[in-house]
């Protein structure tokens, strides 16, 4: 997930003990140091943006059409737009909207997914069954035309597309879940639980829960660059954020008819887009890589 | 009103159409006492346990806790019955939650035991008398399963079912992911719990070294049948059937020969009549109809040349022609 920094994804904690483990193994990973470092800049200057930027007015609505489409200098480092908005002003405060986007798609799909997911690969039978047809339902759709269908039904603007692609994301981690949630429940220790009559609730929420999340924390950080360029997608169709909120992806639909005499305008937002969804799946990787069952990890 | 704790009655489970556990009745009385359930892998002695469990549903014949049948509990009787009832598996490690420390496991299955009521520090003296009679230090309480041994792990899991005051351990195969040394302690510490809480043990292995100190009462079966049950000295000392024999023959001992394999192992089982009897060398044509499990002595035995097995396991090593 976008805003927990890598410290706290691996809590020095006797019961996150795999995570230590983890963390020996993630240390040796320049993959997703080098994400968990660039991650943190983006962290970081999302939530300093109105102290390290020149111009905040500028992401809130303000305009300065005197000053349209300069190129960059000392007093506008990445120029300005056609209404005189200051572009690094906007990229800066644009890295608040992404993060937003991210972490409410994956905290909602988490939330609705991974739920579901482990009721229906515990409780196995009918209960997976309609779960799981459910889920084909949803998947069925090409997930950027269903999140582009969405948006055209219901008002565009943030929350939308917000909800537009949680709609489209969580039926993965339904699938995910189920299927590891499915083998724990195979396994002997909850076979134990079983006999000792422990009520499922319990079993599911503090056995098969805790043992599935390795997995869904290493999606969560390789879906997350995915996110950004589907809400990035949206908002450049016009379906996403609307004006003046600073988004990328509008930025970049904004500054396209440009590009040959302004650059700046569509440029450093796309650049911005490129940084940090490379940055999330460089995270994903260094991850999957250092939880792989593969490398011995047993726990 | 029956003496038995449990009691599987003619249980039959199948798979596919296809029957694994054919008609097993077996009787579990009340402790201090152990019944043996031998046989090689695939014999069927775990599911006759899950069974016995309540994990699975007969497809024929009952299990019976003692006058209730088990798949027809209300929620309180089956509450009681798994406070009875409890498991001990082969590993450890794949029978502890990994992410649950000692302390948290057994505070869970106090939690449904009739002590649930205990708080604080008299749920805390529970705990450590629960790990002192499994022989393991208080200070275990905060540790992890990965990080201690593979004997501290089976001691926590004793300690776990034993949590819930049963009568009943079903364990299965207890000590075969342990090494030889630590398998001895577990043995005496099973040997010791059964008689100062008065257990019965349904113990199921394939390791006959272990049977006669746990158990009096040998159940074998060979591919899904009880082949020869009987009290554990008989059965082991004198069989009659010649699987227990080849089981018995195969065991290796210190200084003797190699023991080689009795019969064709590789040849499975036969789908009709004494299922045994392309592995026996002892069979005969009266081998090809299925051999009733009949009353000789004080065991029961299903084979048509039980007389003349009769207690000498190496006829199994005779060079008689199988037809």
């Amino acid at each position: 997930m976008t805003i927990i920094p890598p410290e706290e994804l691996v809590p020095n904690d006797e019961r996150f003990a795999f995570l230590t483990l983890a963390r020996g193994r993630l240390r040796g990973q320049k993959l997703f140091a080098a994400g968990a470092i660039v991650l943190l800049i983006i962290i970081v200057m999302a939530l300093l943006a109105p102290w390290i930027t020149p111009y905040p007015q500028d992401a809130q609505g303000g305009v300065d059409p005197v000053n349209s489409l300069l190129a960059p200098s000392a007093q506008h480092w990445f120029g300005t737009d056609q209404v005189g908005r200051d572009v690094y002003t906007r990229v800066v405060f644009g890295a608040r909207t992404s993060l937003l986007i991210v972490f409410s798609v994956l905290s909602l799909s988490v939330l609705i997914g991974v739920t579901l997911g482990v009721i229906a690969g515990y409780a196995g039978g009918w209960i997976r069954d309609v779960v799981m047809r459910v889920t084909d339902v949803f998947l069925a759709f090409p997930a950027l035309l269903l999140s582009l269908a969405l948006c055209i039904v219901l008002q565009p603007d943030l929350k939308t597309a917000i909800l537009a692609i949680t709609v489209t994301w969580w039926p993965w981690y339904t699938r995910l879940a189920a299927g590891v949630a499915a083998s724990i429940s195979g396994r002997a220790y909850m076979d134990a639980v079983r006999a000792l009559g422990i009520s499922p609730a319990r079993a599911v929420f503090r056995h098969v829960l805790p043992n599935s999340l390795t997995p869904v924390i290493v999606q969560l950080s390789l879906d997350a660059g995915g996110i950004i360029l589907t809400a990035a997608a949206l908002s450049f169709l016009g379906l996403g954020a609307q004006e003046p909120t600073a988004e990328w992806g509008l930025m970049v639909s904004q500054g396209q008819d440009l590009f040959t005499t302004a650059y700046w305008v569509a440029l450093f937002p796309g650049l911005a887009i490129l940084v940090a969804a490379f940055a999330f799946n460089m995270l994903g990787e260094g991850m999957r890589t250092a939880l792989d069952p593969r490398r011995g990890f047993t726990s | 009103m029956t003496a038995d704790l449990l009691r599987a009655d003619g249980v039959t489970l199948s798979y596919a159409k296809r029957a694994v556990v054919h008609d097993v009745s077996l009787e579990l009385p009340k402790g201090p006492t152990g019944v043996a359930l031998v046989g090689e892998s695939g014999s069927g002695k775990t599911t006759v346990a899950r069974a016995l469990l309540g994990m699975i549903e007969p497809t024929s014949g009952r299990v019976m806790f003692g006058e209730m049948d088990v798949s027809q509990f209300s929620r309180s009787e089956r509450a009681e019955y798994r406070r009875t009832v409890q498991p001990v598996f082969q590993d450890g490690t794949e029978a502890l939650d990994p992410r649950m420390t000692v302390g948290k496991a057994l505070a869970e299955a106090l939690s449904v035991s009739p002590d649930a009521h205990l708080r604080g520090a008299a749920r805390a003296s529970r705990v450590s008398e629960l790990l002192d009679d499994v022989g393991l230090d208080g200070g275990i309480v905060d540790r992890l399963p990965h990080q201690i041994s593979g004997g501290q792990r089976q001691r926590v899991c004793i300690a776990r079912a034993l949590a819930v005051r049963p009568k009943v351990l079903l364990l299965d195969e207890p000590t075969s992911a342990l090494d030889v040394t630590v398998q001895a302690k577990i043995l005496d510490l099973l040997r010791r719990l059964q008689h100062e809480h008065s257990l019965t043990y349904l113990l199921i292995t394939h390791n006959l070294a272990i049977v006669e100190s746990l158990c009096s009462y040998t159940a074998v079966m060979f591919a899904g049948r009880v082949v020869e049950q009987g009290p554990t000295r008989e059965v082991l000392l004198s069989p009659s059937h010649p699987y227990t024999a080849s089981l018995i023959a195969a065991l290796p001992r210190m200084g003797g020969q190699i023991p080689t394999a009795v019969g064709r192992a590789d040849v499975g089982f036969a789908e009709s009549g004494c299922s045994f009897r392309m592995r026996c060398p002892i069979a005969i044509d009266a081998c090809l109809a299925s051999p009733e499990l009949a009353s000789i002595g004080g065991r029961h035995v299903s084979c048509f040349r039980a007389n003349d097995v009769n207690g000498d396991p190496s006829i199994v090593n005779s060079k008689e022609v199988t037809p």
